[in-house]
């Protein structure tokens, strides 16, 4: 089983650094891209490859570039962002991949701004993780000392800065435009789509947002091809897929594994199964913002359409276990607080709905729950869904909140018919 | 007023920018840094400083989770109380460092050494329950670690 | 432009593309539920409320909610409004919005008026399920205009939108985030910016509300209302005057799509208090003798033998007008007196500057603007006029000027104008060129491309220089200042190549030469062949009106007696103290036997008066003034005037009568002075038909002052009498001061008030719209007297002497004009009065260095025979050797200003 983008991962968290990353053969698809393939070719071939975009929502990464402008007016600058913010609870695969292996993210984003001719590229980058700030900042400066960044990239003439703009604190800096303004020094609140960043982004510039993942992918993609890309998923999705347990297991941790791998092996081949004395009750397959999967769902297979097809979203690719000793309505109390705190405060149904949400839930974990409010906790998931709400946030949140109330109903009965937690 | 250095980092981050309010973020961390958090005289320093409004820094200022507005003590202690955290009982540990030091979340103790806040997800959840301290990123915690970690900060 | 057809509901519509769906429903009269929208302010899709179904195409039945605000109208559109779920998505939205209001709408000034109420109606939201405690926040002081109530908010984000995006005001933001978001300054104070005012109406709920009618707090469906126009500036913004028990209680905007459109400046809407004001005139009254300061009230009885003896044939009489008096008051004036023995009741200085204007633009081919038009601008240049205290409805037109440049990129790159937030994330700082030449740095110097700090000649100079590079032919300026002929060239360039340019320039700085630099600017672009649009500001609201009619600056009264006495001088609502020096007033006032004064308020010429008449003000009288547009717009009477209270040209009326007996045409209302008036001179042929006359009904009823929900009117008066007292007729309008009336859709230029069935609020304006931003409904109001002559040749004015001398301790004082305090009336009203500034001087901090005086201290100006104690404001964009004196503030003596000063230490 291929694992690209891990293999060179040394376990304890220990960052590849610049020698290692070239006597890896690093660096080598930069020089042959910026050698020997055209931006246009770069971006078809990441086309061809179908990566789909490893943030969250799936969106064929080379489609996203193929709409930047390319035969605008050269002096019209682009950009190129690496979506780092990584907050979404129960998500921790970016920060592994640029812990462990800075040089291939930046290898990677080097490609990528050159496919898309942009002159400028930023990691936006989570406070929280400090490690990871210091490790980048480093990497880019060797970077730049080797030649890899900065003006005239390997004698190609093309020009490329790169930064790190560590981010002062909030989920909805993670939402691509939000990101955008956030960058521009202004509150993170998610701007109109259309337009998209490709036709309007930082600066009112064309602009590509990608995860960390998704970027970490392109010099692999130069190097091997999309076949080859294609061929590592058991699905037809194509590539590998970091994925990652927490909760009550017996082995939480990341894995990079072919997309496609059904839920069970993920949990009990890789994850150990739960731990001694807990039952599975359900998961959120790719972090807080997904549809609870139960029992009935082991065997789906995880890729993006499957995992849709199912009723949940694949997400970030990492899932949070639900075991019976843990109370299933805390467990929703606990998200939903999370994403009411989060809410930029924009638009209606999320900025009013998620704390009206998080009372109810409050109150029913509490033992004040009414009946009534099982139908305005389905009333505010529907009110607050797609399409209703100016960005994802809010329609991420009721995901959680309507899948529970669908598959843990008689838990929420009974706390509020006992008047109390069942598990308190 | 801000001391030289403070403004020598803030300008050379305007530098980067087309045009100084785009500075803001980073210039309210740079203050923090320096000072722990964020006071009013701050808000109206930065503000003449990127020729922007009052309103404008502290619009930006009050948005942001990691700006602290109020004064805090000389480490903050952040324990992550999001889901997998949860799950892992980052309430045993809350209570405990909170019946500790004396104060609970939003507190400062009153020496100033310690104030206790709640931040979501770290980013660490196979290795829950988190927290952080200041910068420091500290994982697997269980309460008999805790005495030990504390007392590294003074 | 092709339309587009569209389903809406199973039916099909035509409409015009490039709008949003929203908007595009509310012109055809379907109501679609909407807060964050606002036409002014573009979409922003915030509020989510104006959720409609979008179907994909005709077999589409499950279709999907889209905001209508952020659609656009495409061909083949299919939408339903009243599809269920979207109605009931709409109904939580409401619902959900409604879980932290306070519900206090009994003791809240929204209250019957609330666009909150509205949409809650509307969408029929009435079950509270939320059963939690509601968020609060604490509130602020926001200074004397507005109120602030912040537990009301419903977060539609209008109001940061309005004031930082539109108006460029710096000090209203929103804090914090989630459902924690507040919108606020940053500690109390005041809301600084000049438009603050329209917090009140852009904001849907009782956050923002008008602090003034605090005072005297009447409820929309209590107010009985008058179309009227503002009476504090040149531009003539329409205004709702509203009144209840005789005193004035609010004004608030009229649209107007030529003129304001949906607002007002500051000084607009609470500069009205001086009409309640305790010093008013209201009854007649005589001085016993001459130098006695005794005064004593005539009864009506006394009037005809009081008046005999003033206006009898045989006596002298000189009639002095206004400025801020309506045309035809001071045509009935004139009328009175006779053409040679009228005066226009401005300095010299002032007569001869705007009658430059008038004259130019009368026989120019140059079209003036209608602020509608300064917004189309797409290269600006402002000659020597502080926009934002002498005409601030242009400058806030100006911010929106130099925006327009990007509506085209936006358009290629598919985004529609009204996109807001994106279009202006792509034209970030880009803006169409706008060049200031002033003598100090004030606001819009941000939105500026370039200013240019000098004095009024240097200006000038700038001016001639811009005009020659422009055409050859016009006259040359000798400059030895390569940074001007720079810019000058860079001027011309950019003034060139526009297809709207625009020159703004007036007569503030009261130098000749700036303004026959702009008009000469205006005719070298012309005879470039450029479709050049000029606007010049005017002092005051009737200047552009009283210029139109024959007489002669106020100076010749004097002149022109020389040893003659005058039996009657007549000074029509005009304080001359402000006008000419002191000395020269009380010289004309010696020579003057009886001295009779018709005006609103207490002043140093009424109180010189041998017979003082209470003139009604704008507010409770009809009347025309013409803006410096050239646009002469109707206001009608809010107040029913009582007693002895009478409309200037009724008074002047009375005394024709008795000078002419055998004068057979009597003024019995209005419209006879308009007819005369339009006969008589042929600028204002026009005026007679523009709008309808008194006798005009509407389905045989005249139209209500007063909604159908008026209340109390058995009970009023009950304390005086408990019999419903007698309504009365207003001869001179179609108006009448009842609810019962015509209630829908009066013509333009009639409309007391919004109300439509459904909308209470101010967004009732959408159904009196042809469509949102647009006109009104048969046409702006007001009718143009100034239009472009075709083919017209303009000769250019030659620069004369350019030349100043300043010396070492002498400076030169230049006017600086206040939004608050320079106006006389606004200056009266209670609110206001906290905003005006003591007396005070700009200078450059070297200038103060020598007269050795710090930023905030005081100092003595010896300026023309006055001594004046000024507070000294360091302010460097002002150049050495000048100094700005605050102008026209209360108290303040005339000073015929530019002039030499002297500074002495106190
Ligand atoms: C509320 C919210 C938070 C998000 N947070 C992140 C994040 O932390 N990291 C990330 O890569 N994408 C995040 N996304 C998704 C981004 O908007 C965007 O889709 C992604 O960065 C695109 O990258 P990709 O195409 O490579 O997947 C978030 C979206 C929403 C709505
Ligand atoms: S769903 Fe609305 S309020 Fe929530 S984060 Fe997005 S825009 Fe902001
Ligand atoms: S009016 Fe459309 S979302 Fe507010």
């Amino acid at each position: 089983m291929e694992r690209p983008l891990t293999k060179h991962i040394k376990p304890g968290s220990v960052s590849l650094n610049m020698k290692d990353y070239i006597q890896l053969g690093g660096y080598g698809n930069l020089q042959k891209a910026l050698k020997n393939i055209a931006p246009a070719e770069v971006t078809a071939l990441v086309k061809a490859s179908n990566l789909l975009g490893r943030g969250g929502a799936g969106f064929p990464t080379g489609v996203k570039w193929s709409l930047i402008p390319m035969d605008g007016d050269k002096s019209t600058p682009k950009y190129l962002v690496c979506n780092a913010d990584e907050m979404e609870p129960g998500t921790f695969k970016d920060r592994y991949l640029l812990e462990g292996n800075p040089h291939q993210l930046i290898e990677g984003m080097i490609i990528s701004a050159y496919a898309i001719q942009a002159g400028k590229a930023y990691i936006f980058l989570r406070w929280a993780y400090k490690k990871a700030e210091k490790i980048l900042r480093e990497a880019i400066a060797d970077a730049y000392k080797s030649g890899y960044l900065g003006k005239n990239i390997l004698g190609s003439g093309f020009n490329l800065d790169l930064y790190v703009h560590s981010s002062a604190g909030r989920y909805m800096c993670g939402e691509e435009t939000a990101l955008l303004n956030s960058l521009e020094g202004k509150r993170a609140m998610p701007r109109t789509k259309p337009p998209f960043p490709a036709i309007s982004g930082l600066f009112g510039r064309p602009t590509v947002v990608n995860n960390v993942e998704t970027l970490s992918w392109i010099s692999h993609i130069v190097e091997h091809g999309a076949e080859w890309f294609k061929g590592l998923s058991l699905t037809p999705t194509g590539g590998t897929k970091l994925f990652g347990v927490s909760g009550r297991v017996k082995n939480p941790g990341t894995w990079e594994l072919p997309l496609g791998i059904s839920m069970r092996e993920l949990l009990e081949e890789h994850a150990g199964g739960m731990t001694p004395g807990h039952k599975f009750r359900g998961a959120l397959p790719g972090g807080a913002s997904t549809d609870f999967l139960i029992e009935d769902h082991l065997d789906v297979k995880l890729d993006f359409s499957t995992v849709a097809a199912a009723g949940s979203r694949l997400g970030t690719g990492t899932m949070i276990v639900l075991d019976d000793k843990t109370c299933p309505v805390a467990f929703i109390h606990n998200v939903e607080k999370f994403f009411a705190l989060e809410s930029c405060g924009w638009c209606t149904p999320c900025r009013e709905g998620l704390p009206w949400v998080e009372k109810m839930l409050a109150s029913i974990e509490e033992g004040t729950g009414k009946m009534e409010y099982l139908d305005l906790l389905n009333f505010n998931a529907k009110f607050m869904g797609p399409g209703n709400t100016f960005c994802a946030h809010a329609p991420g949140a009721a995901e959680p909140l309507q899948s529970g109330l669908k598959y843990f109903h008689d838990d929420f009965v009974k706390h509020i018919t006992d008047k109390k937690c069942p598990w308190r | 007023m801000l001391t030289e250095e403070e403004k020598k980092e803030i300008q050379e981050e305007i530098k980067q920018y087309p045009y100084p309010a785009v500075a803001c973020i980073d210039a309210l961390k740079i203050v923090q840094n320096h000072r722990g958090w964020v006071s009013d005289e701050s808000v109206r320093d930065i503000a003449q400083l990127l020729s922007i409004s009052n309103e404008e820094v502290d619009s930006v200022a009050t948005f942001y989770s990691r700006i602290y507005r109020k004064p805090v003590g000389r480490n903050v202690i952040l324990i992550c109380d999001s889901v997998s955290c949860m799950i892992l009982g980052y309430e045993s540990l809350y209570n405990y460092i909170s019946k500790k030091i004396g104060v609970s979340f939003g507190g400062t103790t009153s020496d100033g050494r310690f104030t206790l806040l709640p931040i979501s997800c770290l980013g660490d959840c196979d290795n829950a329950p988190v927290m952080m301290i200041n910068n420091d990123h500290f994982n697997r915690l269980t309460i008999e670690k805790i005495d030990e970690l504390l007392d590294r900060y003074k | 432009m092709s339309m587009v057809k569209i389903t809406i509901d199973g039916k099909q519509y035509e409409v015009k593309p490039g709008k949003n769906l929203l908007e595009t429903c509310l012109s055809l009269g379907i109501d679609i539920p909407h807060f964050c929208f606002h036409p002014a302010l573009g979409s922003v899709g915030a509020c989510r409320l104006c959720a409609v179904k979008k179907f994909r195409d005709k077999d589409d039945t499950r279709g999907r909610i889209v905001m209508s605000c952020m659609e656009p109208v495409t061909e083949g559109l299919i939408v339903s409004v009243e599809d269920s779920e979207a109605r009931a998505f709409r109904t939580s939205v409401l619902e959900s919005l409604m879980t932290n209001h306070p519900h206090d709408c009994p003791v809240c000034d929204e209250g019957g008026e609330c666009h909150l109420q509205d949409m809650t109606v509307m969408t029929g939201h009435n079950y509270r399920r939320f059963d939690f405690p509601k968020r609060t926040y604490n509130n602020q002081d926001l200074g004397p205009f507005i109120s602030h109530e912040m537990n009301r908010c419903i977060q539609c984000y209008r109001c940061v939108r309005f004031y930082r995006d539109y108006a460029g005001g710096r000090d209203l933001n929103v804090y914090a985030s989630r459902n924690h978001v507040y919108f606020g300054r940053y500690e109390d104070g005041t809301l600084e910016n000049e438009f603050s005012g329209n917090l009140v109406e852009v904001c849907p709920t009782g956050v923002f509300t008008d602090k003034t009618l605090k005072n005297h707090f009447t409820r929309k469906w209590d107010l009985s209302n008058a179309p009227s126009v503002c009476v504090h500036c040149s531009l003539g913004c329409n205004t709702i005057a509203s009144e209840r028990y005789g005193s004035l209680r609010r004004i608030m905007s009229r649209y107007n799509g030529a003129v304001n459109g949906y607002f007002l400046c500051d000084r607009g809407r609470f500069g009205y208090e001086f009409v309640n004001d305790e010093k008013r005139i209201k009854t007649v009254q005589i001085r016993l003798h001459k130098n006695d300061i005794k005064v004593e009230q005539v009864e009506n009885s006394q009037f005809s033998s009081t008046f005999d003896k003033l206006f009898s044939k045989d006596k002298f009489i000189y009639g002095i007008g206004s400025p801020r008096a309506s045309v035809e008051s001071n045509f009935a004036l004139m009328s009175l007196v006779g053409k040679e023995n009228f005066f226009h009741g401005i300095s010299q200085k002032e007569y001869s500057l705007t009658k430059t204007i008038s004259e130019y633009l009368l026989q120019s081919g140059i079209r003036t603007p209608s602020l509608k038009q300064v917004e189309k601008a797409d290269a600006i240049l402002v000659l020597g006029e502080d926009l934002i205290n002498t005409a601030p409805m242009i400058a806030l037109a100006l911010r929106q000027a130099v925006r327009n440049i990007s509506y085209n990129e936006a358009s290629e790159k598919g985004i529609p104008v009204w996109n807001d937030a994106p279009v202006r994330e792509l034209a970030q700082d880009k803006k169409n060129p706008l060049f200031i030449a002033t003598l100090f740095s004030d606001s819009l110097d941000e939105i500026a491309e370039e200013f240019f700090r000098s004095s009024p000649k240097e200006i000038a100079k700038l001016g001639f220089a811009v005009a020659k590079v422009l055409d050859d032919k016009a006259p040359d300026v000798k400059i030895e200042n390569s940074y001007l002929t720079r810019i000058a060239g860079e001027i011309a360039h950019s003034l060139k190549n526009a297809s709207h340019p625009l020159i703004i320039s007036g007569i503030s700085y009261g130098d000749e030469s700036i303004v026959h630099a702009a008009l000469n600017i205006a005719t070298a672009l012309r005879s470039a062949g450029s479709n050049v649009m000029l606007n010049m500001v005017l002092p005051e609201s009737n200047s552009m009106g009283l210029s139109l009619l024959p007489g002669k600056p106020l100076e010749n009264a004097l002149v022109s007696v020389e040893d003659k006495e005058i039996d009657t001088l007549i000074i029509l609502e005009n304080d001359l103290y402000r006008r000419i020096s002191e000395d020269s007033v009380n010289t004309l006032f010696k020579k003057s036997r009886q001295i009779l004064v018709l005006d609103h308020l207490v002043n140093k010429t009424t109180q010189k008066a041998d017979l003082l008449l209470p003139a009604a003000t704008f507010a409770g009288s009809e009347g025309t003034l013409v803006n410096n547009e050239g646009r002469a717009q109707r206001y009608y009477k809010a107040i029913d005037i009582k007693d002895q209270l009478k409309e200037s040209w009724r008074w002047i009326d009375e005394f024709i009568k008795i000078r002419n007996e055998s004068q057979t045409v009597r003024w019995n209302r209005l419209d006879d002075i308009v007819e005369s008036l339009s006969d008589e001179l042929a600028v204002f042929s026009k005026l007679k038909k523009y709008t309808p006359d008194a006798d005009f009904r509407m389905l045989n009823a005249k139209i209500s002052r007063q909604t159908i929900r008026y209340s109390g009117r058995t009970a009023m008066n009950a304390n005086i009498a408990v019999s419903e007292p007698e309504l009365s007729q207003d001869r001179d309008s179609p108006l009448t001061f009842s609810m019962e009336g015509q209630q829908e859709n009066p013509p333009s230029s009639l409309v007391p008030f919004y109300w439509t069935p459904g909308w209470n609020s101010v967004q009732a304006m959408y159904n009196y719209l042809d469509e949102p931003d647009g006109s009104m409904k048969g046409g702006d109001p007001g009718i143009r007297l100034i239009e472009p002559v075709e083919g017209a040749k303009n000769s250019y004015f030659s620069p004369g002497s350019l030349d100043v001398e300043t010396k070492e301790d002498k400076w030169i004082i230049v006017p600086v004009y206040q939004i608050f305090g320079s106006d006389e009336l606004s200056s009266v009203s209670s609110s206001v009065m906290q905003r005006i500034d003591e007396p005070f001087v700009i200078m450059n901090q070297a200038d103060a260095d020598i007269i050795s005086a710090a930023d905030g201290e005081y100092s003595q100006l010896e300026i023309l025979q006055n001594k004046l104690k000024v507070k000294i404001k360091i302010d460097n964009s002002i150049v050495a050797g000048f100094a700005g004196l605050s102008a026209n503030l209360p108290g303040m003596p005339f000073v015929n200003m530019p002039c030499k000063g002297k500074f002495h230490k106190l």
